[in-house]
């Protein structure tokens, strides 16, 4: 298939190659440094007072493991997603970070809907319904509201449709706009990403790879979203690029007032765009806390490994620096192990951690920590800090003499907090 | 100082296309000594890894042309023939790919792929000798039970594991040279660094020459004693690791530092990207291959970015650093107008 738009190569002109189509303005005028840098972004600002747009509570997602053979019996489960907590605030971002098998995917595709979760309940928008158990029907209008970004942009794009029936494809399905004004709205959601309008035409063959998640982005933002699930958006993107794709992601959070769940594995990317941040590990959340305590102040072994375990630019003719060596490989989710998923890879790990699962305990104004022995690097307590919450011995088994007392599973943060020098309950 | 094991110069790789022909790699010169590692980075299309499958004469003679000179120990690689090449491969250079799934052939064991790796370069060894080395060598990188192991298939490992093999046939008859191609993209950042570290400690063990080709600058960071930067199938920049990291002279250079956020750093720093695209090797852009993309180009009199190709020569900071731009003055470029921008704190500290 011939595409009249498409611009045979001209050996005599070399200027124009596909890279200059990408933004308009630097074509007419060639930024500067200094201008250039004016249109870079310094990370995401946290604002605290923001409410929820998307507030999750203990969702769960099993999925059978069947027998093979004849009679395909279900002989377990993989436990993909396990009774996770959290809240994305309205305009804001929270990061989702792990290794891959963790089920930060799972956990994407369940707020899509993509999946119906096994257990829990999912609030979205204020609204008191749980979407968690709605019907495709009555999820229709809500997949207005919620729209995914996919991390390959060579897969994600149907090749046989142009660009201008993919961007235009939620526009009918949904309704909104007259036919005669598709064609319009497609060409303003091109400007907006970044592309030249009149290559509504152009097959997705014909772009780039950056180029390409600006049209999977265009798509995501037909709708005016309210929340975007960002999966692995920049992973398959060349460095230089990446950073494009970032800086686009956040003028349009700007512009739009877009809430991200952003999903990466990437802890540097997610340093950046994240002003929230949620580590798991195996189906939980082991930590969340805003960036400054993830980053500078984490108080998971698992989140402090995995700080250390990302090389550092200015470790340069240094050679490696000495790091937290985590041994071995994730457990299988279908069989994890008992009481703490990560106790047999924890550098910290003892009788209690395979008694007792470590509950999701809020330790600051925005950090909350799932771990028995959780301090900052180094200065990890020695007896378990959850005993007496729990209401068992430094072991992990029963004490009668203790009383438990209840432990806040709001999957946002409480007024009043667990501190863990003082070991009582205070509140700001 | 020992002569430098791997000598490429003035190497070209074209590919002749339905499109015309793409200039891959164009006057690509290094070299790597014995128990050093060279990083080279660079984006996809920038021909790091084309340069480096011609060190093991991977390239389809009948489709590709090579001209320019690689020696290995000595030896000219550059027109040798398939039978001598193989000789070379596995013995003096090996190679680790980046995707360790698809680099393992799923039928076969994983231990029966090394003993063969083995018996390639030893022809007198017996099937069970080899199978005494493979375990060896798995045990060497860290498989457990290597034993057991031996003979489970590439897909009953892990994608760490894998990774741990495949270096394992990389080493298993001791090559000089080592490349090691994106060895850790596919990988998680607890796995990558396990494989990191045991890359650096058997590098130690043999005194190997290592190439590292990577587009992970924190990897090369800490892995690289001197980097070599491509871009547009050309070496760019080329110097010892932490000169080029922190007072790099290239604009290339300066834009994937400022594309990159750093998780140990400032969190102030912004987040600056290269506008536009990487170029199209069919057709290169005149001049400096980067000049479409650079902010700098004015601060060059005449216009020569765009008509004129700038050599790469000896930088203001001595010989050991190349770059390959028109700017009269790099360094100062950089700290006044680059640094303030992409990590402020590096100011308040000098």
């Amino acid at each position: 298939m011939t595409d009249v738009n498409h611009p045979p190569h001209d050996p005599e002109n070399p200027a124009v190659t596909e890279g200059e189509e990408l933004s308009a303005s630097n074509e007419e005028q060639k930024l500067t440094f200094a201008q250039l840098a004016q249109t870079g972004h310094a990370p995401t600002e946290l604002d605290p007072d923001a409410e929820p747009v998307l507030s999750v509570d203990n969702l769960k997602m099993y999925f059978p493991v069947k027998s093979s053979g004849l009679v395909r019996r279900t002989i377990g489960h993989v436990q993909a997603v396990d009774g996770i907590s959290f809240q994305v605030p309205r305009g804001g971002s929270l990061g989702l970070v792990g290794e891959s098998g963790c089920g930060k995917s799972t956990t994407g595709r369940l707020i899509t809907r993509l999946y119906t979760p096994t257990g829990g309940s999912m609030q979205f928008g204020g609204k008191k319904q749980d979407i968690a158990r709605m019907s495709n029907r009555e999820l229709k209008p809500l997949r207005r509201d919620v729209q995914m970004i996919f991390q390959d942009p060579y897969t994600s794009l149907n090749p046989r449709h142009t660009v201008g029936a993919i961007v235009g494809a939620p526009l009918e399905v949904h309704n909104v706009v007259p036919k005669n004004k598709v064609l319009p709205r497609v060409q303003e959601l091109l400007e907006v990403v970044g592309l030249n309008p009149e290559h509504y035409n152009r097959y997705p063959n014909e772009f780039s790879g950056g180029q390409r998640q600006r049209i999977g982005i265009a798509r995501a933002l037909t709708l005016n979203p309210k929340l975007l699930v960002a999966d692995e958006p920049v992973s398959a993107l060349d460095v230089s690029i990446q950073a494009q794709v970032i800086n686009l992601l956040q003028d349009l959070q700007q512009e739009f007032d877009i809430a991200f769940l952003f999903i990466a594995h990437d802890l540097a990317v997610v340093r950046h765009f994240c002003p929230e941040v949620a580590v798991m590990y195996l189906g939980k959340i082991v930590e969340v806390a805003d960036r400054e305590s993830i980053y500078n102040h984490a108080h998971h072994p698992y989140t402090q490994a995995l700080l250390s375990a990302v090389p550092d630019i200015k470790q340069a003719g240094q050679g490696r620096r000495e790091r937290i060596r985590l041994e071995g490989d994730v457990p299988s989710p279908i069989n994890p192990p008992s009481g703490c998923r990560f106790r047999t890879r924890c550098p910290l790990a003892q009788e209690i951690c395979a008694k007792v699962e470590p509950p999701l305990l809020q330790i600051g104004p925005r950090h909350k920590v799932a771990c028995h022995f959780a301090g900052e690097i180094g200065r990890h307590p020695a007896t378990p800090v959850t005993s007496g919450l729990l209401g068992v011995d430094r072991q992990g088994s029963p004490d009668p003499a203790v009383t438990p007392q209840p432990i806040g599973t709001n999957p946002g943060y409480d007024k009043q907090w667990f501190d863990l020098d003082s070991q009582q309950m205070v509140s700001a | 100082m020992s002569d430098p094991f791997l000598v490429v110069e003035d190497l070209t790789v074209k590919f002749p296309t339905e499109d015309g022909l793409v200039n891959a790699v164009t006057d690509l010169s290094y070299t790597v000594e014995q128990g050093k590692t060279l990083g080279i980075v660079g984006e996809s299309g920038s021909g790091k890894s084309v340069s480096s499958m011609a060190v093991l004469g991977l390239h389809d003679m009948r489709t590709a042309r090579i001209t320019g000179s690689i020696k290995v120990g000595g030896q000219e690689v550059v027109g040798l023939g398939e039978s001598k090449l193989r000789k070379l491969r596995g013995k003096e250079v090996a190679m680790i790919f980046q995707d360790a799934l698809a680099a393992l052939h799923p039928f076969y064991k994983v231990g029966s792929q090394l003993a063969e790796a083995y018996l390639v370069h030893h022809p007198k060894a017996s099937k069970r000798e080899a199978r005494r080395k493979a375990i060896e060598m798995l045990d060497r990188v860290g498989i457990p039970q290597p034993d057991r192991r031996v003979d489970d298939f590439p897909h009953q490992f892990s994608g760490g594991m894998r990774q741990r093999a495949m270096i394992a046939m990389g080493l298993i008859n001791d090559p000089k040279l080592l490349i090691a191609d994106e060895p850790t993209t596919a990988l998680d950042v607890t796995v990558q660094a396990q494989i990191l570290d045991l890359l650096q400690d058997l590098q130690r063990e043999f005194n190997s020459a290592v190439i590292i080709i990577t587009h992970d600058l924190g990897v090369i960071a800490e892995m690289a004693d001197d980097i070599l930067v491509m871009y547009g199938g050309r070496g760019v920049e080329k110097g010892p690791a932490k000169e080029v990291l922190t007072r790099p002279q290239m604009p290339y250079t300066w834009g994937l530092l400022s594309s990159v956020p750093d998780v140990h750093g400032d969190t102030a720093s912004k987040l600056v990207p290269i506008p536009g695209n990487p170029p199209s090797l069919l057709d290169p852009p005149s001049g400096c291959a980067f000049h479409p993309r650079c902010a700098h180009v004015d601060k060059v009199a005449g216009n020569k970015c765009v008509t004129e190709l700038p050599p790469l020569t000896a930088g203001p900071t001595g010989a050991g650093h190349l770059n390959r731009c028109h700017l009269a003055d790099p360094v100062g470029v950089f700290e006044t107008e680059v640094l303030p921008v992409i990590a402020p704190e590096l100011l308040e500290e000098s």
